[in-house]
């Protein structure tokens, strides 16, 4: 087997455990958050309807976050697996970031998630409240963690060659590198949206089960409300995010807006098919001087296309499309946030918002994934930018090996992804039941 | 200053990984107990492990953890070596960790999967763990007489949870379960021995390292403490598993046969961290990655202390209802 097979091979099963991975926490980081507001709105109210909330919300959590960790361990075991070379040339600096993301985060959430999910009845309630806060302290702390060292790979600082090892000369300077306080906050805002699309997307489907359930539509109306707050804010922090990696990775933009030659007053090119052989856009619409304007605010301005980064640049369509159903889904979300909070104002929804709703419940999922292809395909061919190749730090596992494990794991997640919608969608319907029950 | 920073790092590691054997070692063989016991058991037994599962398992990602992080060069050889019994162990871990939460909320023949699923991915995982301890011990020496130990002391690991979790089980339950516990733990109890005493025979025909270290008289004659102590812990657990006796008494013996055991294979090894070829201070990470997280270490690991003896305190206590009701 030759070298680009195995690297392939390595890149494929990571890559692959890494998007099922991040499903999860995306979720649970936020969800977390909502955990806490619904279970101090029980505190306070002593209402059935914020309970059943907090309850039917809480196993989702519980299911999610068993999923997250199950598949994160699987993480754990492959950073040395797959790519010996990162641990070998930067396990200095990468090492005590994971070390502390399992000292201060995963005991923490694991170890009070026991208490939220089965000691309601065993401790006061302030207890359960502080259990709570301390899960969501666990999920917000170890999302630091690991975007600090995913930051880091982006846009290295603070790392000193000593002895041919790179090692840390500042750790303040590896943590807070030029990156990290974007990347950290659109990924916070990326969860909240995802939570409160994916909370608001289940309450209308219990509501299209059984219509007028004021639990479903309580819980509705907050989760609409947040998606309100967070989506404008996401969009200015993914801007702000974005001028940040034309200062320091501006391969990565250049191949987002699909700029092939250096130019000036570059478009907007909107939709295109990225032809990589021929390097242009076949069937471009474009805007003529838009991206010079969002990316320079200045009509003229000169953008650095991607024949300046030759050979070392990322593939344009991964990165051209990624950003686009990123961005699209982004805005959509905008919208249809702001509209829901105007109409559930007006009285009880009609059911076809509902169903866009319910439509959404996953579009958090979709558009993370997108933008997490953008920002890591992005890095290539760089593991981290301008230090390691990721070339250099693929491990000697035979093909056979990779192949089998690969199969192993592809079969696993299926049976893991199909068994979780369908209990979601399950759980969501006997919710709706109960209600019904109870009236 | 001069402190020895690979010697406490595998100190930590060491005592990371004994601490998620035992623990999640009860969960694991409390899984491989489920299809002895009866529906309505079974949802006991998942309960008296529901609120603890997750924070044990967190144990072997730090001790990997450390592994990887305290000494990375060691990371690759032996996760390299190790590749698909990892694999199997993960596929394992996933099945049961998820089962957790499916069995109790899918429906019908969906619940009855997860059930078996659970009892399966908890068998898979010991099994791996222990084929891995097999590989380990003798350095990845190849040849159909290391496989064959390898498998035998995945099975032997597998009777080691079983004990750990019937003994677990005797704590935290009561009446018709209690005695089945106390029952399933006595042919646990068996399985181990047998499991030791042909692993203690074995591991020096196996490996010529460990060999000289233990049969180096007059040294032998002290390190026979050891399997003195072991056998009799064993007795203590044996006699312990009667009715009049309190309850928390065989699970502490059963922890007392794993600490010994864990000695006695930390002194076959030290101070290697790969048989053979790597010493923990040949494989360790730069004193810079080490000295800052010896600081985090030292602060978190009292608080992890604390509100792991909190949660148990919670749940202290027999188990009387099936969770989530």
């Amino acid at each position: 087997m030759d070298a680009n097979e195995a690297l392939l091979l390595a890149r494929t099963q990571f890559g692959l455990n890494i998007a099922f991975h991040i499903l999860f926490p995306t979720l649970t980081i936020a969800l977390a958050w909502f955990l806490v507001y619904f279970r101090v709105r029980y505190e306070r109210a002593r209402d059935a309807g914020w309970l059943a909330t907090y309850k039917l919300w809480v196993k989702i959590f519980a299911l999610t976050f068993a999923m997250g960790v199950v598949t994160g361990i699987v993480m754990s075991f492959q950073f040395g697996t797959n790519w010996p070379g990162y641990m070998n040339n930067v396990g200095n600096i990468a090492g005590p970031l994971l070390a502390y993301e399992v000292l201060t985060a995963f005991f923490l959430e694991a170890t009070f998630l026991g208490v939220m999910l089965f000691g309601m009845n065993r401790v006061p309630g302030w207890l359960h409240i502080l259990s709570t806060v301390m899960v969501a302290v666990g999920t917000s702390l170890s999302a630091f963690w690991i975007l600090a060292l995913n930051s880091w790979m982006q846009t290295p600082t603070g790392h000193v060659m000593v002895d041919g090892v790179w090692i840390a000369g500042d750790w303040w300077a590896v943590i807070f590198n030029p990156s990290f306080p974007y990347r950290f906050t659109h990924m916070m805002l990326a969860s909240g949206l995802t939570a409160s699309f994916a909370i608001a997307g289940l309450s209308a489907w219990r509501l299209l089960r059984a219509p007028g359930d004021a639990s479903a539509t309580g819980t509705l109306r907050v989760a609409v409300l947040v998606a309100a707050v967070l989506a404008p804010l996401q969009i200015f922090v993914g801007d702000l995010h974005g001028l940040n990696t034309l200062e320091h990775q501006p391969a990565k933009i250049a191949a987002i807006e699909g700029i092939w030659e250096t130019e000036q007053g570059a478009p907007l090119v909107l939709f295109a098919l990225p032809n990589e052989k021929e390097r242009r856009n076949d069937y471009a619409i474009e805007i003529p001087k838009g991206a010079a304007l969002v990316l320079k605010h200045d009509a003229d301005a000169e953008l650095r296309g991607l024949n300046e980064f030759e050979p070392d640049r990322p593939p344009v369509a991964p990165l051209f499309f990624g950003f686009r159903i990123m961005v699209g889904i982004g805005v959509s979300m905008l919208a249809l946030a702001w509209f829901g909070v105007w109409r559930l104002r007006r009285g009880p929804p009609p059911r076809a918002l509902l169903w866009i709703f319910s439509a959404f419940t996953f579009s958090g999922w979709i558009a993370t994934l997108a933008g997490w292809i953008v920002t890591e395909v992005g890095r290539q061919p760089w593991l981290v930018y301008g230090v390691l190749r990721t070339a250099d730090a693929v491990g000697h596992i035979s093909g056979a090996q990779l192949g089998a494990s690969l199969t192993g794991y592809v079969l696993t997640y299926s049976v893991m992804l199909l068994a979780y919608f369908v209990v979601l969608t399950h759980m969501a319907g006997k919710g709706a039941e109960q209600q019904e029950g109870l009236q | 200053m001069n402190i020895d920073l690979p010697m406490i790092f595998a100190a930590l590691m060491g005592i990371s990984i004994l601490l998620y054997v035992v623990l999640d070692g009860y969960d694991l063989g409390v899984g491989m107990l489920m299809p002895a016991a009866s529906p309505d058991q079974q949802d006991l037994m998942v309960a008296s492990i529901g609120p603890f599962w997750d924070a044990n398992e967190t144990w072997l990602v730090l001790g990997i953890g450390l592994l990887l992080v305290a000494f990375p060069k060691a990371h690759g050889v032996v996760l390299g070596e190790l590749y698909l019994p990892v694999a199997v162990m993960l596929i394992g871990l996933m099945f049961r960790g998820v089962a957790f939460e499916f069995r109790m909320k899918a429906q019908g023949w969906h619940a009855e999967l997860w059930n078996w699923l659970f009892w399966f991915g908890s068998f898979l995982a010991s099994l791996a763990q222990g084929f891995m301890l097999g590989r380990y011990i003798t350095g990845f020496d190849d040849g159909f007489g290391f496989w064959l130990f390898a498998l035998l002391v995945g099975a032997s690991v597998c009777g080691g949870y079983v004990l750990l979790g019937a003994t677990w089980l005797v704590l935290r339950t009561e009446g018709e379960l209690q005695i089945k516990a106390r029952a399933w733990a006595r042919w646990g109890l068996l399985w181990v021995a047998l499991g030791v005493a042909l692993v203690s025979v074995a591991t020096p025909l196996a490996s010529e390292t460990v060999r000289i270290k233990w049969f180096d008289f007059p040294h032998t004659l002290w390190l026979m403490i050891l399997p003195a102590a072991s056998v009799a812990a064993g007795v203590w657990v044996w006699r312990s598993l009667h009715p009049a006796v309190a309850d928390w008494k065989p699970f502490a013996g059963a922890v007392v046969i794993y600490v010994l055991a864990f000695l006695g294979l930390a002194y076959s090894i030290f101070p290697y961290v790969v048989v053979d070829r790597m010493t923990i201070w040949d494989a360790a990470s730069h004193e810079s990655a080490l000295e800052f997280m010896l600081w985090g270490t030292a602060i978190v690991l009292p608080c992890i202390a604390g509100y792991t003896v909190f949660a148990y305190r919670v749940f202290r206590g027999k188990v009387t209802t099936a969770l989530y009701k």
